[in-house]
C-alpha cells in the first residue's frame, strides 16, 4: 500500500559494501515508508543477500560508504540484538542450525529477549507455549517442531517456515526476506505467503528478495527493485515483476547503461 | 634405602584397614592391594599416561581416613534423588546410610550394600568379580579404594532379569574438620540376557574439602544390555581420581554418559574390554569446567574379538583457565575383525586462558576394521551467534546458548528423562543465564 505520507521507516543512501577489497555494494538507494511491500530482484551474486545481511547487522559484512537510517536512527551503529529489539527482522535465506538447542527454546528466548527489551513482561514458558501454538497455525507447522533442535534436520521448506514462525512471534516493523520462496512447493509457497501478508499492516513494510515472480503471485509488491552488480538499477511497480520473468535481466543492464552513457 | 613418599601417600597408607567381618577371599583381596599400593608412587607429570594431569595439589595435602558420616544437607540431598529411581543406595563419605536408601525386592537381582550382598545368596557373583576388573597392579588409585574397601553398592542381575526403573547410586561428601579420604565402589554383574540403567553420582557440599578414589567394575554377561550414566558433581575444591572397568562378553551392549562438572582436580580411567564377539559399546561424554578446574578422562576401549561396534564421542567445554584433557585409545586386535569403531572429540574454549589437551589413540592390528576418528577444538561459531543475534539475543546470551546447546547434546544422551530435563536446567543456570 503506497501512502506518500506515509513514515519512512528504512532509508539506505549510497550504500557500499566490500568484502575482502572488492566491492559488493556500489551505491544503494531504497526507500521503505510504512505499509509499503518491497520485492528486490536480481541475479545470483548481484548483492542482494549482503545488503540484507548489512542491514541486520552480520559482523562479517561493513558498510564502507553510505548511511542508513532506520526510523530516524543510524541503523549501522546498533548491535544486531538491538535492531531486531527495535522490529528489524531478517527472513535468514539459509537459517543456522543450532544443535542442542530445542525450537521451544530458543523461540521463548528471542521472544522475551524482544519484549522485555521493549518494556513488556516475558512470558513463562507455559504462557509462551499457547501463544506459539497460535502461531504454528499461522505457518501450518506440526507442534513436534517445537520439541526438534533449531533447524536441525529441517528440510528446506521447513526451514523457512521456521523463519516465518519467528517473524510471526517477534512481529517486526520491517521485516526482510531474503529468498525465503526458494526451495518451497506450491502449497509451502502459499503457506509462507499468507504467514507474510497475515502479518502486513499500516504501520509496517515488508522488503522480499527473490528470484522467482511466483511469490509475487501471492505477496502484491508496490515496488519492484532490480538489483545488479551491487547497486539497484531499475526500480519499476509489480508488473515489472512480470517482464522480467519473460525477458530476463539483460534489458534491464542495456537500458541502464545506455541511460548512464547519455548522461 | 627408604623413599619418603610424602605426607599424601603415608596417611592414606597408613589408615586403619577395615575391620569388616568379611568373608576370606576378601581379607586377601584387600591385603594383596594394600600391599601393591604400598609398591606404586604417585604419578607425575613424567609418566606419559600422566603428561597433562599434574597432581602436586593433591599429594600436598593429607586426608583422613573416615571413621563415622558427617552429616549432609538433607533438603539438597532429596534433590538429586532420581524420583523414578525406585531402588537407591546412598552413602555419606563413604559410608553407607540405609536410612537415606530404599531397597526394594526386584525378581532374579540383588541391589544392595556390599555387606548384606556377601551374606546373601548371590555371594559368589561377588568372589568372581570384585577387584578383578579393576586391576591395581598399576592403578594406585584403584589400589588405595581395594585396600581400604569397605562399605559398597552392589548390583547383580541373574540372567534374562531386568530391572524397568533406573538404580541410583548417590555418593555425598560433607564438609569435615578436616580434609578426608572416601574410597566408593560399585560392582554391576549383569547376567546374561539382563538389562539395567544405573546412575552413579558423585556430589559434595559447597565448601567440602576430600579426596575420592572411586572403582566402578561393570561386568555384561553375553547379551546383556547395561545404561550407565556417571555424573561427577564433587565440590568444587575435591579430588575424584576415579576408575570405571567394564568387560563384555559377546553380544552386550555397553551405553556409557560420562558428565564431569566438579572437583577442583579430576581424572577418570576408564577401560572397556571386548572378551567376545559382536559386542557394542556407545560411550558419550561431557566435560563442562572453569575457573581452574581440571578434569582428565582417559579412555580404552579394547577389541579383541570380531564383529565389535563402538561410538564415542566426547566434548569438553572449558572457560576461565580450566584445563580439560581426553585420551581416547581405541584398541583393534588381531582377533578383532570387521570392527567398526568411531571416535569424536570436540573442544570449546571459552577464554584465552582456558586449555585442552586431547590425544586420540587408535592401535589397529586388524586388517579388515572400519575406524573413524575426529577432533576439533574450537570457538563458537559466528554465523550461529548471530543467528541468535538477529532474534534478539544479546551477544553473551547468544555464546551462552550455543554453550548449552554443544553440551546438551550430550546430556541427551541420557536415557533417564527426569535427569536429562535436571542437568538441562542446571546448565541453563550456568550458561544461559550466568550473564
Ligand atoms: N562472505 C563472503 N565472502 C566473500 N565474498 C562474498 C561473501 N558474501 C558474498 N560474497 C560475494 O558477494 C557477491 C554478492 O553475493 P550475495 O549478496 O550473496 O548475492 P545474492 O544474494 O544477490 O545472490 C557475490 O559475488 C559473492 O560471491
Ligand atoms: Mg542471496
Amino acid at each position: 500500500m503506497i501512502r506518500p505520507n506515509a513514515a519512512v521507516l528504512l532509508e539506505v543512501r549510497d550504500l557500499d559494501a566490500a568484502i575482502g577489497g572488492r566491492a559488493i555494494l556500489k551505491g544503494v538507494n531504497l526507500t521503505v515508508r510504512a505499509g509499503e511491500v518491497h520485492a528486490i530482484m536480481g541475479p545470483n551474486g548481484s548483492g542482494k543477500s549482503t545488503l540484507v545481511k548489512i542491514l541486520a547487522g552480520h559482523p562479517a559484512y561493513a558498510a564502507s560508504g553510505g548511511s542508513v537510517r532506520y526510523r530516524g536512527e543510524d541503523l549501522l551503529v546498533m548491535a544486531p540484538e538491538a535492531r531486531a529489539q527495535a522490529g528489524l527482522f531478517l527472513g535468514f535465506q539459509y537459517p543456522v542450525e543450532i544443535p542442542g538447542v530445542s525450537n521451544a527454546q530458543f523461540l521463548r528466548l528471542a521472544f522475551n529477549s524482544v519484549r522485555s527489551a521493549r518494556g513488556e513482561d516475558e512470558l513463562d514458558p507455559l504462557e509462551f507455549d499457547d501463544l506459539v501454538r497460535e502461531k504454528l497455525q499461522v505457518v501450518a507447522m506440526d507442534p513436534s517442531f517445537l520439541e526438534r533442535n533449531v533447524n536441525e534436520g529441517f528440510s528446506g521448506g521447513e526451514k523457512k517456515r521456521n523463519e516465518i514462525l519467528q517473524m510471526a512471534l517477534l512481529e517486526p516493523i520491517v521485516a526482510l526476506l531474503d529468498e525465503t520462496d526458494s526451495g518451497l512447493d506450491i502449497d509451502a509457497l502459499r503457506v509462507v505467503a499468507n504467514g507474510v501478508n497475515a502479518l502486513s499492516a499500516p504501520d509496517k513494510a515488508i522488503v522480499l528478495v527473490t528470484h522467482y515472480q511466483r511469490l509475487l503471485d501471492y505477496i502484491v509488491p508496490d515496488y519492484v527493485h532490480v538489483m545488479e552488480g551491487g547497486q539497484i538499477i531499475k526500480t519499476g511497480g509489480r508488473e515489472l515483476a512480470l517482464e522480467l520473468e519473460a525477458r530476463g535481466y539483460d534489458w534491464v543492464r542495456v537500458e541502464y547503461e545506455h541511460a548512464r552513457a547519455v548522461a | 634405602m627408604t623413599v619418603t613418599r610424602g605426607d599424601f601417600l603415608d596417611t592414606l597408607l597408613g589408615a586403619r584397614p577395615p575391620t569388616r567381618d568379611d568373608a576370606g577371599w576378601l581379607s586377601r583381596l584387600r591385603a594383596e592391594a594394600l600391599e601393591r599400593a604400598n609398591a606404586l608412587s604417585v604419578p607425575t607429570t613424567r609418566d606419559e599416561e600422566w603428561r597433562f594431569t599434574d597432581l602436586a595439589p593433591l599429594t600436598r595435602l593429607s586426608f583422613q581416613p573416615v571413621r563415622v558420616a558427617g552429616t549432609p544437607d538433607l533438603a539438597r540431598l532429596r534433590e538429586r534423588f532420581l524420583p523414578q529411581a525406585q531402588m537407591r543406595l546412598v552413602f555419606v563419605d563413604g559410608v553407607f546410610a540405609p536410612g537415606l536408601s530404599q531397597l526394594a525386592a526386584a525378581a532374579g537381582a540383588c541391589v544392595s550394600e556390599l555387606g548384606s550382598a556377601l551374606q546373601g545368596p548371590r555371594a559368589a557373583v561377588l568372589e568372581a568379580h570384585l577387584g578383578r576388573l579393576a586391576q591395581f597392579d598399576a592403578n594406585l588409585f584403584a589400589g588405595l579404594n581395594t585396600a581400604f574397601l569397605s562399605y559398597g553398592a552392589v548390583i547383580a542381575l541373574d540372567a534374562g532379569a531386568s530391572l524397568a526403573e533406573p538404580v541410583q547410586i548417590l555418593h555425598v561428601a560433607t564438609r569435615r574438620d578436616q580434609p578426608h579420604a572416601i574410597y566408593p565402589r560399585l560392582l554391576l554383574a549383569a547376567g546374561a540376557r539382563s538389562r539395567c540403567t544405573v546412575v552413579e553420582d558423585f556430589i559434595g557440599a559447597e565448601e567440602a574439602g576430600y579426596f575420592s578414589a572411586p572403582v566402578t567394575e561393570i561386568v555384561l554377561e553375553r547379551d546383556a544390555t547395561v545404561e550407565h550414566v556417571r555424573l561427577q558433581r564433587e565440590a568444587p575444591g575435591a579430588f575424584q581420581l576415579g576408575t570405571c572397568a567394564v568387560s563384555q562378553a559377546a553380544g552386550s551392549h555397553y551405553h556409557a554418559v560420562s558428565v564431569v562438572l566438579g572437583a577442583r582436580l579430576s581424572r577418570l580411567d576408564w577401560r572397556v574390554l571386548h572378551a567376545g564377539a559382536g559386542c557394542q559399546s556407545v560411550l558419550d561424554g561431557l566435560t563442562l569446567i572453569d575457573g581452574r578446574q581440571l578434569a582428565d578422562t582417559h579412555s580404552l576401549v579394547d577389541h579383541a574379538h570380531p564383529h565389535a561396534h563402538l561410538r564415542q564421542q566426547q566434548k569438553c567445554v572449558v572457560s576461565g583457565a580450566g584445563h580439560a584433557v581426553f585420551n581416547g585409545k581405541i584398541l583393534v586386535r588381531q582377533a578383532a575383525q570387521r570392527t567398526d569403531a568411531a571416535q569424536s572429540f570436540r573442544g570449546l574454549l571459552l577464554s584465552a586462558r582456558a586449555q585442552i589437551d586431547t590425544k586420540p589413540q587408535l592401535e589397529i592390528f586388524a586388517d579388515d576394521v572400519k575406524c573413524a576418528h575426529g577432533a576439533a577444538i574450537g570457538q563458537l561459531d559466528p554465523e550461529q551467534a548471530f543467528y541468535l543475534q538477529s532474534r534478539g539475543l544479546t551477544a553473551p546470551k547468544a555464546l551462552n546458548l550455543l554453550t548449552y546447546g554443544f553440551a546438551a547434546e550430550v546430556i541427551e544422551r541420557i536415557p533417564v528423562a527426569s535427569l536429562v530435563r535436571e542437568l538441562e536446567c542446571a546448565l541453563v543456570e550456568r550458561t544461559v543465564e550466568s550473564k
